[in-house]
């Protein structure tokens, strides 16, 4: 007896009518269960107090409760939209939004949600042996909810490739899951899914910085002319939220015990005393933020410019911004190296739609460290945490030939060389951190170098079993 | 020039391919009465006959329109006139045989028009060249005038070039010269691989714009003989009943008319009995089907004789030639040709097996296959992207299967198309009926495609499409007659792609949009090197090199600028040449 995949996927695609998508988890689903058996999260669970998602609508749209991880019911979602969306920008603005994908873009597109599906199945390989360290249940829940929504943002970029690119997008879904973050022969296409996450300051770090950079992607690809990826990323976008919600309340945690610690025994230098010290949580921050702008690509970039001419890829809120959309005669500020200082230099702007979405990043990373210094106020300490100038510990882009210090200021190797370990998370930084790591199942009780969550998951105390052992 | 051009980009008048020999204005077409298997073809240029306004057409030069007729002249001698064993070349006018294609109407031709001006005359030569070879119709150039550019041209195409020798008559390129611009239609590429003149000599040739007469031409083979001015008539007809004795006509009785085709253009698109093809503007396309015979072999040759141009290899072909003549002049914006067929593979193969087995023995099944051969050859240097699309129903079978061969890709459906819901019905129905939504597509390959139908290069289309491996096209040759489903096909490398059902329509539509979104003129260039691949031969070399560089000089203003040589010609003024080389 053949599978219902229709009711054992909550989708509102009408999955039982068709049949390409129907061959599409048919042909994958075994694969992708095979994939997570082996490459998702190593700690042996019987259940999870997982959200599933199970509608798109405003009220209700998931569902809570315990469920055996293999068996989650990752859906196919797409947001609701009304029926007269139209290209909001670029050189077919104002004409109806497309419901296929043209052929004249179909490689563009496809190689788009190549690389959107690749990071979502990278994260979860990379945070895969995170559980064995976590420091409550409540966090390794929180792990678990976003590997299992990394793994239902894969489907949904599967979904389309499957249902929209032909025998060619089926090939390419089935590569996504032949390749892995840090295989040395079939590694993940971008270079920052291809490093271990190794404890959970930096998964913290990684769920703030990194998830973030994948939010502002998302948005641009929300904007696309072509529909379906446009209403599936708007429905990713939702879930996101909870990922970004981990990291920042996971530093908000982090930098609590950090102050407690340090009146507690009224020194910074409370690494003896089994949390993590200031300036090594700044080190992170600078680390995890820089590789994240990593990721915006080249400040200047004419493949982001005919994304955003053909209509494949806008700008953040495209719709919100109050310019023509067209950008062909606009210019935009653009910091550069230029004969030992930085300077800004105007560029034409359709060529600085990277930069314009990273400097959007940029905004929303502030708000972080604005809540994370309220925290230090409110315990009574002047230090402050600080997002390090763009220009910092970059490996592409206009900054990459160079040496910018957190600070902004350009030197040369040697200075660099030197300062490295002040900036970043020298080998000993990460030793100790590392070695903090030591889980804790036991409900309601956390590890000494982070601070309880102010609330638990849907309603639920701190206390609760989030997580039942195999 | 003073005056301006005759057309436009937008304005190049829509061109017509029906000719008949009681509306012929250039040409005269005789049978010689005391010698019926020698034809007279007298070029006899009315000046005011430009296809388009804006030029006359002086001293018997030509324009598109004239070659339309000597395109038609060709056909007819091989059809309707079989016992036609030598053709002479020759003009209506003293002193003057052809000055060549007329100046001004190139000057002010857009890009386009004199591309496919020059393609269609190449095209023709090759048919003369064609007939010569292959149908026992020799033909002889009986120049009594000079011949320039162009008019020595059309006598390089025949057999035998004959030159009066008059003091001033003269054989001439002076393309270079006094125009700036190449001899395209074959000149420079038959002078020294056809004539076998010494290259250094060539250049000579090619550069001198009097060019050479009398004894010096025939020494350096420009021309067969100078004949004096008195025995002239007298050698030329003996040259001629010389030819027609030496030809290997074939038997089979009395020619058939070639009727004008019935044909419904609209907006949407072009209709004949058997070929239907219909415009998507929108998209760039045009989707062309073609209909296999609607029954199986005839009972005989007697009813082949007697169906005439109704006999459908004959009447398929010539609506396809002029469909391809007509899509190429008339609907430049149609850069994607989609080729389909339908109809019953079993028939379309007795058809073919029953040609095959008489085309040694009959002209007018010799005849059918040679034009079955020049028309996809057409289709091999057109410049748009041809794709075929294999369905159920199709017969891409043999001589019809050249069709899928010639274009860029093949897409075959895998399966039946799915009508009703998984109701497979697999029938190994190789008689079903065509059309029939449960029947699997399927090609045949047959001894048509290895060899009947060279391409331009002188390989079959599988040979250039498996060049270097004839150990697969060995192995292709072992499965000749046995009907192969799409899975198959594409492990046999014979189509691009397989999709099944749920597939088709995704991949097809892709691809063609893709198609439509690039670069027409790389696609054309691409599709150009792509096709020929393999060994070249003067027929593919006056394609790929002359033509080819022509066409670059065509768009150089040193040819076509305001001070290009072409503008300057006839003005008493001298072009202003940029000297760089490029």
């Amino acid at each position: 007896m053949s599978i219902d995949y229709s009711e054992k996927i909550p989708n509102n695609v009408d999955l039982a009518g068709d049949r390409k998508l129907q061959r599409a988890l048919e042909s994958w689903q075994p694969n992708f269960i095979n994939w997570w058996k082996t490459m998702g999260p190593a700690v042996p669970t019987q259940d999870v107090y997982l959200r599933t998602a199970v509608d798109v609508g405003k009220e209700g749209w998931a569902q809570f409760g315990h469920v055996a991880m293999e068996e989650y019911r990752w859906g196919v979602f797409l947001s609701e939209r009304g029926d007269d969306r139209r290209i909001a920008f670029g050189e077919n603005k104002g004409e109806p939004v497309w419901q296929q994908v043209p052929g004249e873009h179909r490689a563009d597109l496809q190689r788009l949600i190549v690389i959107q599906g690749d990071t979502e199945p990278a994260s979860v390989e990379q945070q895969r042996r995170l559980g064995e360290t976590a420091p409550s249940l409540y966090d390794l829940r929180n792990l678990f909810q976003v590997n299992v929504e990394e793994g239902r943002h894969l489907w949904a970029m599967v979904y389309l490739l499957h249902a929209y690119f032909g025998r060619n997008g089926r090939e390419e879904a089935e590569a996504l899951l032949q390749r892995n973050s840090g295989d040395l022969d079939s590694p993940r296409i971008l270079g920052a899914f291809n490093e271990e996450t190794p404890d959970w300051l930096s998964f913290y770090m990684f769920t703030y910085f990194t998830d973030r950079d994948g939010k502002y992607q998302l948005g641009t690809l929300k904007e696309s002319a072509f529909d379906p990826l446009s209403r599936t990323c708007e429905f990713m976008l939702k879930e996101e939220a909870h990922h970004m919600f981990v990291g920042t309340t996971g530093i908000d945690r982090v930098i609590q015990r950090t102050c407690e610690l340090m009146r507690e025994h009224d020194t910074a230098d409370i690494a003896p005393h089994g949390g993590v010290p200031l300036h090594v949580i700044q080190k992170y921050i600078n680390f995890h933020y820089s590789v994240s702008l990593d990721l915006f690509g080249s400040e200047q970039s004419t493949n982001a410019a005919n994304y955003f001419t053909a209509g494949l890829k806008g700008r953040w809120q495209e719709e919100r911004r109050s310019d023509d959309h067209l950008l062909t005669e606009d210019g935009y500020g653009m910091e550069q190296v230029r004969d030992g200082s930085v300077i800004t230099d105007e560029v034409p702007a359709l060529l600085a739609l990277n930069l314009d979405l990273r400097n959007e990043y940029v905004k929303d990373c502030q708000s972080g460290v604005k809540r994370w210094n309220r925290i230090l106020e409110k315990n009574g300490f002047d230090e402050r945490v600080y997002l390090p100038h763009v220009g910092f510990n970059r490996d592409v882009g206009l900054f990459s030939t160079h040496h910018i210090t957190p600070k902004g200021d350009l030197v040369g190797p040697d200075v660099w060389e030197a300062r490295r370990d002040d900036w970043l998370p020298s080998e000993a930084d990460r030793t100790f951190v590392q070695n903090l790591m030591r889980p804790v199942y036991e409900p309601g009780k956390i590890a000494g170098w982070i601070a309880p969550p102010s609330n638990g998951i849907n309603g639920k105390p701190f206390e609760y079993e989030y997580v039942h052992f195999a | 020039m003073t005056e301006s051009g005759p057309t436009t980009d937008a304005g190049s008048p829509a061109v017509d391919f029906d000719r008949d020999p009681s509306t012929y204005r250039h040409w005269q077409l005789e049978i010689d009465s005391e010698n019926p298997a020698v034809a007279y073809v007298r070029l006899d240029v009315d000046e005011e006959g430009g296809l388009v306004d804006g030029y006359e057409l002086k001293m018997n030069s030509y324009d598109l329109g004239v070659d339309i007729e000597l395109y038609d002249i060709t056909q007819r001698l091989r059809f309707t006139h079989p016992g036609v064993r030598a053709v002479v070349l020759t003009s209506a006018r003293d002193r003057n045989f052809c000055a060549g294609a007329n100046i001004r109407m190139l000057a002010g031709s857009p890009h386009p028009w004199k591309v496919n001006f020059c393609k269609f005359t190449n095209e023709t030569r090759n048919g003369i060249e064609d007939a010569t070879e292959h149908s026992g119709q020799t033909w002889v150039a009986a120049l009594n005038g000079t011949a320039a550019g162009g008019g020595y041209e059309m006598a390089l195409a025949c057999e035998t070039i004959l030159l009066i020798d008059d003091n001033s008559s003269t054989v001439a390129l002076p393309e270079v010269p006094l125009l700036g611009v190449l001899p395209g239609t074959g000149g420079l590429t038959r002078v020294t691989d056809k004539r076998r003149v010494r290259k250094d000599r060539a250049d000579v040739f090619a550069t001198k714009s009097e060019g050479f007469g009398g004894k010096q031409a025939v020494d350096w083979r420009l021309v067969d003989e100078v004949i004096p001015k008195r025995r002239w008539d007298e050698t030329v007809r003996e040259r001629a009943a010389d030819a027609a004795r030496a030809s290997t006509r074939l038997p089979g009785g009395a020619g058939i008319e070639l009727p004008p085709l019935q044909r419904t253009e609209t907006g949407e698109g072009i209709t004949y009995p058997h070929v239907r093809a219909s415009f998507d503007r929108a998209a760039g396309l045009v989707e062309i089907t073609i209909d296999g015979p609607d029954g199986g072999a005839p009972s005989s040759m007697e009813q082949v004789h007697e169906l005439g141009a109704d006999f459908w290899p004959l009447a398929v072909t010539r609506e396809l030639d002029d469909l391809i003549l007509r899509l190429r002049s008339n609907e430049l914006e149609l850069g994607t040709w989609v080729i389909r067929t339908r109809g019953d593979v079993g028939n379309a193969l007795a058809v073919e097996t029953f040609l095959e087995e008489h085309s040694s023995s009959d002209w007018l099944a010799s005849e059918i296959r040679h034009y079955v051969k020049r028309t996809l050859k057409r289709l091999d240097v057109t410049s748009r992207s041809l794709i075929a699309l294999i369905e159920p129903g199709s017969c891409f079978a043999g001589a019809l299967l050249e069709l899928a061969l010639a274009c860029d890709r093949q897409y075959m459906l895998d399966g039946p198309f799915d009508d009703s819901t998984d109701d497979t019905g697999d029938t190994d129905d190789t008689d079903g009926t065509a059309g029939s939504g449960q029947e699997e597509a399927r090609i045949v390959l047959t001894a048509a495609n290895f060899g009947t139908f060279p391409m331009g290069n002188g390989v079959t289309r599988l040979g250039s499409r498996f060049h270097g491996d004839d150990d697969h096209v060995a192995k292709l040759r072992q499965e000749a007659g046995r009907r192969i489903e799409a899975r198959e096909a594409l492990e046999l490398g014979l189509v691009t792609d397989a999709p099944d059902d749920i597939d088709w329509d995704d991949e097809v539509r892709i691809m063609l949009e893709e198609r439509a979104s690039l670069s027409p003129d790389a696609l054309t260039g691409m599709e150009a090197n792509h096709r020929f691949v393999g060994p070249e031969t003067m027929e593919s070399r006056i394609f790929s090199r002359l033509t080819a560089w022509q066409n670059w000089i065509f768009v150089r203003p040193n040819a076509s600028g305001p001070e290009g040589a072409l503008r300057k010609y006839g003005t008493g003024r001298r072009a202003d040449f940029d000297r760089r080389r490029v």
